[in-house]
C-alpha cells in the first residue's frame, strides 16, 4: 500500500495497517481525526441529527468490519466518505416523503444556467452573524438543495474531493458532477444573497 | 466575444481555475466590462468560501463514546447495536 498523505499533512497509511491487523486503538485514532467530518457529511445529506448520527456509527463499523477489502488504492478517508454517502442516501431514500431520492433521478442538469438575483455582498459576509446564526443560514440553504445537488456540493466544495472522486463516489460522470455543482453553487448563492448583500444595495432583474 | 449566457456556463471551470489559457483570458475580459457577472462571480466565490470556512459539526461526548463502544463489541465479535434498518451492502464496494 502506497503511503498516503492527506488532510494537512496527516499520514494516515501506518494507522490503517494497524488497524487492519486488528488494532482497535489505531482505528480509534483513525476515528478521531474523521469522525466531525463524516458527521457534518451525514447532517447536510439527511438534514437529520438523529439519521446523521446512525450514519456515523454504521459508517465507523462498517469500515472497521470491511477494512480487509481496503485495497489502498484510493485514500482511506474517501473509502469512509464513499460509505457515509451511501449510508446517508439510504436513510433519505427509507423516508416516506423522499421516496423519489435518487442518484439516477432526472433532474434539470442545469443546461440553462442563470442567476436571477444580483446584488453586492459586504466583502466578509460571514462576519454579520453569530457561529450559531451562519451555521442556521448555511445550513438552511443547503437543505433547500435536490439531493444530488447536495451530495455533490458537499462532497466538492465543503469536503474538498475532487470532481473525480466525487464521480467516482456518486457514480456519476465527471461533467455531470461539474454541471451539478455550478448548478448547486449558483441555488446557494441566490439563497443566501438576501443574508449578505451589502445595505442599501438594491437587487434588479438580470437575464 | 463572450456573451453572459456562455460566461455563466464556463463559472464553474472558471472558479476552478480549469480553465484553459485562451478561454480564461476571455471571460476575464468579460468579467471586466460586465458588472452583472462580476457580481455573480465575486457572491458565487464567496458563497464557495463561506461554507468551506465552516467548522465541522461538533460531536457529543456521548455519541463519540456510543460509537467507541460500539466498535469494541465489534473488536470483541460482540454484536453491535446497529440500528435494526441497517441493512446496506453498497458501501463494500
Amino acid at each position: 500500500m502506497a503511503s498516503i498523505t492527506s488532510q494537512a499533512g496527516f499520514n494516515e497509511t501506518p494507522l490503517v495497517t494497524k488497524a487492519r491487523q486488528g488494532d482497535l486503538a489505531a482505528f480509534t485514532q483513525l476515528v478521531e481525526k474523521y469522525e466531525g467530518k463524516i458527521f457534518r457529511l451525514a447532517r447536510h445529506i439527511t438534514n437529520s441529527q438523529e439519521d446523521a448520527e446512525d450514519v456515523l456509527q454504521e459508517t465507523f463499523l462498517k469500515a472497521y468490519e470491511h477494512l480487509g477489502e481496503f485495497q489502498g488504492n484510493s485514500k482511506f478517508y474517501t473509502w469512509i466518505v464513499r460509505i457515509a454517502v451511501n449510508e446517508s442516501l439510504m436513510k433519505l431514500r427509507k423516508r416516506k416523503s423522499d421516496r423519489s431520492v435518487s442518484l439516477d433521478e432526472q433532474i434539470d442538469t442545469g443546461e440553462d444556467v442563470i442567476a436571477r438575483e444580483i446584488a453586492v455582498w459586504e466583502d466578509n459576509p460571514e462576519d454579520q452573524y453569530s457561529q450559531s446564526e451562519l451555521r442556521e443560514i448555511l445550513d438552511e440553504a443547503v437543505k433547500s438543495l435536490p439531493p444530488i445537488f447536495r451530495s455533490v456540493f458537499v462532497l466538492r466544495d465543503i469536503e474538498e474531493l475532487s470532481s473525480e472522486e466525487t464521480a467516482e463516489i456518486l457514480n456519476l460522470t465527471v461533467p455531470a458532477v461539474k454541471s451539478r455543482l455550478l448548478r448547486a453553487r449558483l441555488k446557494l448563492r441566490e439563497k443566501l444573497t438576501r443574508y449578505f448583500k451589502r445595505k442599501g444595495d438594491d437587487i434588479f432583474d438580470y437575464l | 466575444m463572450i456573451t453572459c449566457k456562455r460566461f455563466l456556463e464556463e463559472l464553474g471551470a472558471f472558479l476552478d481555475e480549469q480553465t484553459a489559457p485562451e478561454l480564461r483570458k476571455e471571460l476575464e475580459n468579460h468579467l471586466s466590462e460586465c458588472p452583472n457577472c462580476w457580481v455573480v462571480t465575486d457572491t458565487t466565490k464567496k458563497t464557495i468560501k463561506v461554507y468551506k470556512g465552516m467548522d465541522p459539526y461538533p460531536i457529543s461526548g456521548e455519541l463519540h463514546n456510543k460509537l467507541l463502544l460500539a466498535l469494541t463489541r465489534v473488536s470483541r465479535r460482540e454484536k453491535p447495536e446497529v440500528p435494526t434498518d441497517s441493512v446496506s451492502t453498497e458501501a463494500e464496494a
